[in-house]
């Protein structure tokens, strides 16, 4: 069988089953188009092959002996936040470029025991923070559709490891949009669960409240059969929520045609990107022809979601990155870039006294506003949809230095983070340049199953993910 | 000049339990390894997270209530900024403005109650040991629960100061949360101390904090010490600077440490690692049943079952262990016909050991004390012949009136016999005889 590392994690289970290919030869194929394409995209800052081969081995005496684990023997790529137990764990950031994490983050031990073959560690922007990759200490992610282009980010790495299908799936975090904005910019798919669905332990935090804990996989069935391994309360992070375990991807062929799905008015302005505005218009069709009933609805206070982001965000951000204190990990402060130093500064003004009332205290009420938006609008419809990015991936360098203009590229990704709702990210066309556009389907809290219901009959229509890129 | 001093108190009493505040760790630190009580949560490693110790809280509340404090129904975490090495993540995680215990008092013995403002739980820091150029941190300590304890500024002398200490030590032993030892650093203590005139009512304008008091004796002396340090300033006209001192034992004085020229900016915001706390009014009357009788009500039973002055009850429920030992050794006593009283008395005034002494063996050496022993008449009458011949002048002086001698004669009869008799056995012989 030829490139077998383009296949799906649903076809790849199915043919290590069969015993179609080996784990070791689905592995040297990833591995082989990171050898390709690595130095040229900038991917992986750690490749993990020695361990990669060895898991892959293993996988394939389990195979043998016919045993069963829902990710045996599937390369997998790990965003370099998620700390692994004896591999580097640099959050991209100098600060720890030599850090080695003597644990494992539980998402790490969840995948690793349902069997799959860690392949290695992802670029990133430093410590999550951005939305285009480049604020990563480790040079900056090209967009396999484009290498001129952002691949979007912060999780970077992840979603052009899975667009250039150097691996099967790969996880990532999405505190503000760090998912699905570069899901939506390298036509695959991505999914910001909700807050507290996916334990964060062990990975290195960014903004505590926001972070959720999702993945990147080439189609919508994969995302559910992935997060099938990650979702579930861990004693270990006490903002996990206490529900039980369910298949995710049960009702993935069910039809949607009884759903009311919600296009937010605030969401479709008129500073939206026309090839995006045209590709989420074609999308809201394909959904209309499929049964379901589209309606307008209001979240009012959307336009104070990049405000209050900006305060919460970098206020949690500053405590974070407070252990690094210079007296472990062998480097100091000065080992942070402009974009993490921008925002200890920002953080650490808003929760000043004095200040605090004026900024964290406002903005937290702001956020109260803002998840009763949600609350509202999930009365009266059952989802909402909604482009990922007011704007196509923009060029290198573009907006580097303008960082305002970089924040808002987050305008429509940030209030499912602050009411801690779920959001899938699916391709939804190309521009004229034959840029990636995605749209997001958002749902009320714990309606992941819903969500890849859509985004499935919406794949069935579409099938994007079967177009590659030219690398 | 006369001044009255305005002292509050700050004490941080580290509990007792198994693990550590957020993570399973011993939080059994002292004198172990260093660093060998660790892990990535008190480590403060990426992305480790904490997990709030369901027991600290409940031990938290509950000296509270032994504090007639009121309990918070929400109550949350908040994170505390500040840089110090060693403290592992840059923040403490501690309580701001909900705490989960407000507005108590303890009750001193002149009568005066003295405020609790609030008693709230937070995390030790690790500790810092300094070798020459270089400092060392170990974090064994890092994560172990602590309990803070906060006054209103009510004490007017360090003798309240060290009488409220005391109640306070005797009620978290009591509970059994904490060893509340000072020379093992968990209980610590800081006072903030300062002085106004004589019959003003505003607050100084003022206040010293004193650290590193590590015993009873010392918290005496180091109010001593800053009350007549601060009287002096006061008298040539000037404001004691406001600062933190620390009190040097070899000295015996209190040392300057650092001039707060303004409040410290902790940058307190709520710990979104960890959900609010929420204590239904069930959950904390459950946490009242399962407390063991505070001091101040055992003192009343005590008086109320047993027939014994203050002065022993204060002296046997001053610690628990010894009450229990008490109480114990009554209900052997009864059996063998001892009263309450004889065992106070024992336990009082012969300092009995009793880590070693079982309570039933108590009673049987306090039975064997009152009992008598037989002894062979003629022994006796030999004795007794003996100590009249060699105490002449005692037996004349009887005679002649003085009856109160025959209690020495007595006493000279019992040294001779080595024995314990029946003393109004031998007082009627020897009246017989010294007719």
């Amino acid at each position: 069988m030829k490139n077998l590392n383009q296949l799906t994690l649903k076809r790849a289970k199915q043919g290590l089953k069969n015993k179609e290919f080996s784990s070791v030869e689905l592995t040297k194929a990833c591995l082989g188009q990171i050898k390709k394409h690595n130095q040229d995209l900038n991917v992986f800052i750690t490749i993990a092959e020695k361990q990669a081969l060895e898991s892959a081995k293993k996988a394939d005496e389990l195979i043998a002996g016919r045993q069963y684990l829902p990710l045996l023997g599937i390369p997998v790529a790990l965003k370099d936040l998620f700390s692994t137990k004896g591999v580097r764990t640099t959050a991209a950031s100098n600060v720890l470029k030599n850090y080695i994490p003597p644990y494992d983050a539980t998402v790490v031990k969840k995948i690793k025991d349902a069997g799959a073959v860690i392949i290695g560690k992802t670029n990133l922007d430093a410590w999550a923070h951005g939305s285009s990759g480049e604020n990563s200490d480790f040079g900056t992610t090209k967009n396999p559709w484009n290498k001129k282009y952002v691949p979007g980010g912060s999780s970077s790495g992840s979603a052009v490891s899975v667009a250039s299908d150097m691996c099967i799936s790969a996880t990532g975090t999405d505190t503000g949009g760090s998912i699905r904005l570069p899901a939506s910019f390298n036509n695959v798919v991505g999914l910001k669960p909700t807050y507290g669905r996916v334990s964060r332990y062990g990975i290195v935090a960014m903004a505590s409240s926001l972070d959720s804990i999702g993945h990147f996989t080439k189609t919508v069935e994969d995302s559910a059969l992935f997060f099938n391994v990650t979702a579930g309360k861990d004693s270990m992070d006490a903002t996990t929520l206490p529900v039980p375990g369910e298949d995710f991807a049960r009702d993935l062929d069910k039809d949607i045609s009884e759903l009311i799905i919600g296009i937010p008015r605030e969401f479709v302005t008129k500073d939206l990107d026309k090839e995006v505005r045209g590709g989420f218009e074609k999308s809201v069709k394909i959904l209309e022809n499929l049964g379901a009933k589209i309606t307008e609805i209001s979240l009012p206070h959307t336009e104070y979601g990049i405000a209050a982001y900006y305060i919460i965000q970098p206020s949690e951000v500053s405590s974070n990155l407070a252990r690094y204190d210079g007296i472990r990990y062998g480097n100091n402060r000065g080992a942070f870039g402009d974009e993490a130093r921008r925002r200890i500064m920002l953080g650490t003004f808003t929760l000043s006294s004095g200040y605090y009332d004026a900024y964290y205290k406002k903005a937290m009420q702001v956020r109260t506003l803002i998840k009763k938006d949600f609350d509202d609008a999930f009365l009266k419809v059952d989802a909402l949809i909604s482009p990922v990015c007011p704007t196509l991936p923009w060029k290198l360098g573009e907006k580097i230095n303008d960082p305002l203009k970089m924040y808002l590229s987050d305008a429509l990704t940030v209030t499912a983070n602050i009411a801690g709702v779920p959001g899938l990210a699916v391709p939804a066309g190309f521009s004229v340049n034959h840029l990636p556009i995605g749209i997001q389907i958002m749902g009320k809290q714990l309606s992941e199953t819903l969500l890849f219901q859509i985004g499935n009959a919406f794949e069935k229509q579409t099938n994007y993910y079967k177009l590659k890129p030219n690398l | 000049m006369i001044y009255k001093p305005v002292i509050g108190l700050e004490v941080h009493v580290e509990l007792k339990t198994k693990s550590k505040m957020f993570c399973s760790c011993s939080a059994d630190y002292f004198g172990q390894k260093p660093n060998t009580h660790t892990c990535p949560i008190c480590l403060g490693l990426p992305g480790a997270l904490p997990v709030p110790n369901q027991k600290a809280i409940d031990w938290c509340v509950m000296i509270g209530l032994s504090l007639d404090c009121r309990i918070a129904n929400f109550s949350k975490f908040d994170r505390k900024n500040y840089f110090y090495p060693d403290l592992a993540k840059g923040y403490q995680i501690s309580q701001y403005d909900q705490p989960f215990c407000q507005k108590g008092f303890i009750l001193l013995s002149n009568g005066k109650k003295i405020g609790i403002t609030r008693v709230h739980m937070e995390e030790d820091t690790g500790k810092l040991t300094h070798q020459g150029d270089s400092s060392l941190i170990d974090f064994n300590r890092s994560g172990v629960p602590l309990v803070e304890i906060v006054t209103e500024p009510e004490f007017e002398n360090a003798k309240e100061v060290v009488e409220y200490l005391k109640r306070l030590r005797q009620i978290v032993r009591y509970l059994g949360v904490s060893d509340a030892n000072m020379e093992e650093g968990n209980m610590r203590l800081e006072p903030n101390i300062s002085l106004r005139k004589e019959g003003e009512t505003s607050l100084p304008k003022y206040k010293v904090e004193v650290k590193n008091i590590n015993s009873f004796r010392f918290v005496d002396k180091a109010i001593e010490f800053e009350i007549k340090r601060q009287a002096e300033i006061l008298d040539t006209g000037l404001l004691p600077v406001q600062e933190t001192r620390g009190w040097n034992e070899t000295k015996n004085k209190t040392i300057s440490q650092r001039v707060k020229e303004e409040a410290n900016d902790y940058r307190y915001f709520p710990e979104p690692d960890i959900p609010p706390i929420l204590l239904t009014g069930t959950k904390i009357s459950k946490l009242k049943s399962e407390m063991p009788e505070t001091p101040s009500s055992k003192f009343a039973r005590f008086k109320n079952e047993f027939a014994l002055t203050n002065y022993d009850i204060e002296i046997l429920t001053r610690e628990k262990y010894l009450a229990d030992y008490f109480e114990e050794a009554t209900k052997v006593g009864r059996k063998h016909n001892v009263n309450p009283k004889q065992i106070a008395n024992h336990l009082i005034n012969r300092n009995v050991d009793i880590n070693s002494v079982l309570p039933a063996k108590l009673i049987e050496a306090i039975v064997k004390s009152t009992q008598t022993e037989q002894i062979d008449e003629n022994k006796l009458d030999k004795i007794i012949s003996e100590v009249l011949k060699n105490n002449q002048k005692a037996v004349s002086d009887y005679k002649s009136g003085k009856e109160n001698v025959i209690m020495f004669l007595i006493g000279q009869i019992m040294r001779q016999a080595k024995q314990k008799l029946d003393t109004s056995m031998i007082k009627n012989i020897l009246i017989i005889k010294l007719k």
